[in-house]
């Protein structure tokens, strides 16, 4: 009788212990040798963390824009089927607000990680990063954000402001 | 015939005698015939064998037509959505083959055998699993909505659009949802005191990557690997997928690779340029997770007709909250001016589908339609009045007024906005 009481009681303790704490096999491999490859190091921060060597100028990024984009985005960045990325620098209070890269996105950084990982949507990771950075050249200096002649590059594109750059409040955490 | 609006929940909840509506019926004398041939008088599918069993069965061919209807730019076909039939559904989980879709760059082909996820960043060990090996772990189940920050986005326009309640507002489905807790995984790697964030990447041809608050991995996310008891569908982020339950869509990313743990988030393109409010002072709200307190009625609802006048039509609808459990459905026929509490579909589960339902009688008058849900914090839906009063009028996600449906004199259903 006593065995019996104190095995159950055994049992009871040790009830909310096993809810608290299930019981599995950690079974993740340490990976350091991975996180240091290229392919797992794709995203770029506004401080430029994750750009890597290379540079190019708008000039240079017509020229690629118009043989890669434009079917897509139209001669000159607007009027596509896709998205308009410059123009309406300004327009967000107004009555028609128009979102373009050049108007509406906070950070250059973000444009060079987008293009790279995302387009074209047909060929992902085929631009190489002189052309990626050319492409940002282009795009920025059509609304002006960076003069003609500017050469980008992992250290000038996190020194570009954008437009909108304290344009955005976060909700999270509230 | 003029409007009539309802006055009371009598008034709707009424059975008055609908005489010669709904006729009785007489049994037929007992044949005095000894030797009755049943094949003549039996349906077909009584008197012959039926169709062989099957590795994977298929809805009836009789419901092909109850589809997601896609909508994807020509020159892109992989970015786009396709919305679920809500209007066409029952019950709260939606059929695994019609959850909504969204993808940035199609649906990837992934042989689990080589997919890899590796968690690192801010960790004391960074460390990649198998999708063997995440399938040994404690599996937890949760049924949860998930629901994309662009739903409904067309009612955003000064004009509605006249298009299927769910393909309006289907870009939201419920399912059980099976995996690893993600907490377990981050714990095991060793989360850095300063890590606040973890930037997740998809395995696409969009490598999406966003940023996401540790808190929330820590609290209730889900690695899921099933979905309605099984596997993940393709299209719905296999091998692998986060579920966040409450949180937008574009954050319970599909076709997961990484975990990154940061002390601040990375400004992706999807938590910068789209997923984020423009509000009339010309600034936009950005992480904006949660999804909030919304409602439909699925039927009768655009497109549909009431073939009887007089007639008892039964409303149903769906409510869903990002903060937790509904706590009551309301329902107008006369454009919000009088509200009626509907029966909620019990049990009622934070962060779910919620099935309404309420029997109306229609006799040929104009109605308009309009469920209003709150959520257990009190929060009530707001009118689309409302909505616009404090988000203006450039809004494109998260919408969730209350939907009108107009019902004309003739039983036909229209999209409104009756303010």
């Amino acid at each position: 009788m006593f065995t019996r009481i104190s095995l159950t009681m055994v049992l009871l303790s040790l009830l909310p212990a096993l809810a608290a704490q299930p019981l599995y096999q950690p079974l993740g491999q340490p990976a350091s040798d991975l996180s240091d490859k290229p392919e797992w190091n794709l995203t770029i921060s506004p401080d430029g963390q994750g750009l890597p060597a290379g540079s190019g100028t708008a000039s240079q990024g017509k020229h690629i824009f118009e043989q890669h984009c434009a079917a897509c985005h139209g001669f000159g960045a607007i009027g596509g089927s896709a998205m308009p990325l410059v123009g309406e620098v300004g327009s967000l209070a107004s009555e028609y607000p128009e979102k373009t890269v050049n108007s509406y996105w906070p950070f250059a950084t973000t444009l060079f990680d987008y293009i790279r990982r995302s387009m074209p949507p047909s060929a992902p990771f085929s631009l190489n990063s002189n052309e990626i950075y050319a492409l940002c050249a282009y795009i920025l200096s059509q609304d002006g954000i960076i003069e003609a002649d500017v050469e980008l590059n992992a250290v000038t594109l996190p020194q570009v402001t954008m437009p909108n750059r304290n344009g955005f409040s976060a909700t999270y955490p509230q | 015939m003029k409007k009539v609006p309802l006055e009371s929940r009598r008034q709707f909840l009424q059975y008055t005698a609908l005489s010669g509506a709904f006729a009785g019926f007489s049994l037929p004398a007992l044949s005095a015939q000894s030797d009755i041939d049943y094949r003549d008088i039996l349906p077909e599918s009584m008197t012959q064998a039926g169709a062989g069993f099957s590795n994977y069965g298929q809805p009836s061919p009789y419901e092909n037509k109850i589809i997601r209807w896609i909508s994807a730019n020509p020159d892109t076909p992989g970015n786009g959505v396709s919305w679920s039939p809500l209007h066409e559904l029952q019950g709260t989980i939606t059929p695994n083959g019609l959850h909504f879709e969204r993808h940035h760059n199609g649906v990837p082909d992934i042989d689990p055998a080589t997919h890899t996820l590796l968690i690192d960043g801010l960790v004391d060990t960074p460390l990649s699993f198998t999708v063997e090996a995440l399938k040994r772990y404690p599996q937890q189940s949760r049924i949860c909505f998930i629901e994309c920050g662009g739903n409904s986005n067309s009612s955003w326009r000064s004009r509605p659009v006249e298009t299927a309640a769910g393909y309006t507002h289907g870009l939201v489905s419920n399912a059980e949802w099976t995996g690893v807790p993600v907490k377990y995984l981050l714990q095991e790697a060793g989360i850095k005191n300063n890590a606040k964030w973890a930037v997740a990447e998809a395995a696409d041809g969009a490598s999406l990557n966003v940023s996401i608050p540790l808190e929330k991995l820590l609290d209730d996310a889900i690695l899921a690997l099933y979905q309605n008891g099984e596997r993940l569908r393709p299209e719905n982020g296999y091998p692998l997928r986060l579920v966040l339950p409450g949180w937008e869509g574009i954050v319970n990313v599909k076709w997961l690779r990484q975990l990154r743990l940061t002390e601040v988030p990375v400004m992706s393109r999807d938590e910068t340029a789209q997923y984020t409010d423009l509000m009339p002072d010309g600034t936009a709200r950005q992480f904006s997770f949660e999804m909030a307190t919304k409602s439909l009625i699925t039927s009768p609802s655009h497109g549909m007709t009431l073939p009887d006048n007089p007639g008892v039509y039964q409303l149903t609808g769906l409510a869903w909250s990002g903060q937790g459990k509904i706590s009551r459905v309301e329902v107008s026929a006369d454009g919000g001016q009088s509200w009626v509490d509907a029966e909620l579909q019990q049990p009622v589960l934070s962060k779910a589908f919620t099935r309404f339902s309420l029997p109306w009688q229609w006799q040929g008058q104009y109605a308009v339609l309009q469920s209003r849900a709150t959520d257990e914090t009190g929060y009530v839906q707001p009118s689309r009045d409302e909505l616009f009063a404090k988000r203006g009028s450039h809004g494109f996600f998260h919408f969730n007024a209350i939907i009108s449906w107009e019902v004309s004199e003739d039983g036909f259903i229209y999209h409104v906005y009756p303010d």
